[in-house]
């Protein structure tokens, strides 16, 4: 195994909280209600605490002068390796909560796995992180019943939002060169294992919540070898903008 | 207080962290909330092993430098270690600490199953630390903080936060 897959599988991993995390943070003082906005920034904070722990340890694997911050900050935009789901812009609350509840399941099932990873660094992140992130689920699966079943504005919002976030839903479950060989490691999580609970997972939900599960068989892909779409310039932008301007600045 | 199982804690330097307060909760010790999983004396340096409630919790490291801080008045030299495994769970709340957050406002966490009934079910289980009664009901899911939901009590009216159970 070398230390270079390793560092590649992680930020696969983190990047996915780290974009995600910068897109509910957006919320912050615009969200929908006070609730709501609380909400969405708290677990916003969550997926930077574990993006963190994340970047810690890839950077003492990078060694040299890495940190954190450079391995969140100092990329550019081909070398994330974050899911398309999760830079998509939150357009209204329905799609907020959408992009979250079809992330939420699958993170969950995801961390499930890498709690029995052979890296114990990745174990322990992830026996920490899966407490926060069931809390994550709890709220994404109530909202999406709420508005599913909710008034007849709210079910059709909540159900374009879903039509239109479905064809991400696939590439969670792709995986890289560098994926391959940590799943082979015993060290990585075998997501093909994980695709028919996740899809019978959503689809109860979208059951329950009187929504349709959307028929389209056709996939968008392209994140996890970053080839990101439009969106994740922007985002980048304003997440790099402190670091990019003032090099080396800490809070 | 007893100490947690797997908890060191020196007995010399056992007064100080007792002063050291949660950020957040003013009232409450970080001893008493179990995030001091460590703390060896050698000689006068002091190794300190801390672990967060939760992950992106953002009183972590102000509670490193209060330690650090805390030490340095008493003469000793620290070196603070986030530690991630085993991971913080609400059972590491003393009997004493769970009082403290009562007095000061705040719900102390109820069972995994109860947990789930109030936060998804509307179950009035979480008793209100105003005026004791459990007519009570979730407002939001998340509170003030990531570890908190937002609770009201449907007699006394007041609002409170109530600290949600993570196992």
């Amino acid at each position: 195994m070398k230390k270079q897959d390793l560092y590649n599988y992680i930020l696969g991993i983190a990047d996915n909280s780290l974009i995600l995390g910068q897109r509910l943070g957006e919320l912050c003082g615009h969200g929908p209600s006070l609730e709501t906005d609380i909400a969405c920034t708290n677990i916003s904070l969550d997926l930077f605490g574990q993006t963190r722990s994340y970047f810690q340890y890839a950077a003492k694997l990078k060694g040299e002068d890495a940190t954190e911050d450079s391995v969140a900050f100092l990329r550019t935009e081909r070398q994330y390796r974050n899911v398309l789901l999760v830079e998509q812009p939150n357009t209204d609350f329905a799609y907020t909560i959408a992009r979250q509840f079809l992330f939420d399941v699958f993170h969950f099932l995801f961390l499930e796995e890498l709690k029995n990873s052979k890296d114990l660094n990745l174990s322990a992140i992830a026996h920490k992180a899966i407490k926060e992130v069931s809390y994550h689920q709890r709220f994404s699966t109530d909202w999406m019943k709420r508005l599913g079943d909710g008034t007849s504005e709210s079910a059709q919002r909540i159900q374009t939002a879903i039509n239109d976030l479905w064809r991400y839903t696939d590439e969670l479950f792709h995986t890289s060169e560098s994926d391959d060989l940590m799943i082979e490691a015993g060290i990585g999580v075998d997501l093909s294992a994980l695709k028919s609970i996740y899809y019978k997972r959503v689809n109860q939900i979208l059951e329950e919540a009187k929504l349709e599960v959307p028929e389209s068989k056709w996939f968008q892909k392209g994140g996890k070898s970053g080839v990101h779409t439009e969106h994740m310039g922007y985002i980048l932008s304003d997440m790099q903008y402190m670091q990019r301007t003032y090099p080396n600045m800490t809070w | 207080m007893t100490l947690l199982q797997g908890v060191h804690i020196d007995k010399e330097i056992h007064s100080i962290l007792e002063k050291v307060s949660d950020p957040e909760i003013p009232v409450l010790s970080i001893l008493e909330m179990g995030v001091v999983r460590s703390a060896v004396l050698e000689g006068s340096h002091v190794q300190v092993k801390i672990t967060p409630t939760y992950s992106g919790c953002p009183a972590m490291d102000v509670i490193g430098d209060d330690i650090k801080r805390a030490l340095k008045k008493e003469g000793y030299t620290a070196n603070v270690e986030l530690v991630l495994s085993p991971a913080w769970t609400t059972d590491w709340i003393t009997p004493k600490g769970r009082k403290a957050l009562e007095d000061y406002g705040i719900a102390s966490p109820l069972e995994p199953e109860a947990d789930k009934a109030v936060l998804l079910e509307g179950k009035r289980l979480v008793k209100c630390p105003q005026c004791g009664s459990t007519n009570t009901r979730m407002v939001s899911q998340f509170g003030s903080t990531a570890c908190k939901a937002q609770f009201q009590c449907d007699d006394c009216q007041e609002p409170f936060d109530y600290f949600k159970c993570l196992k």
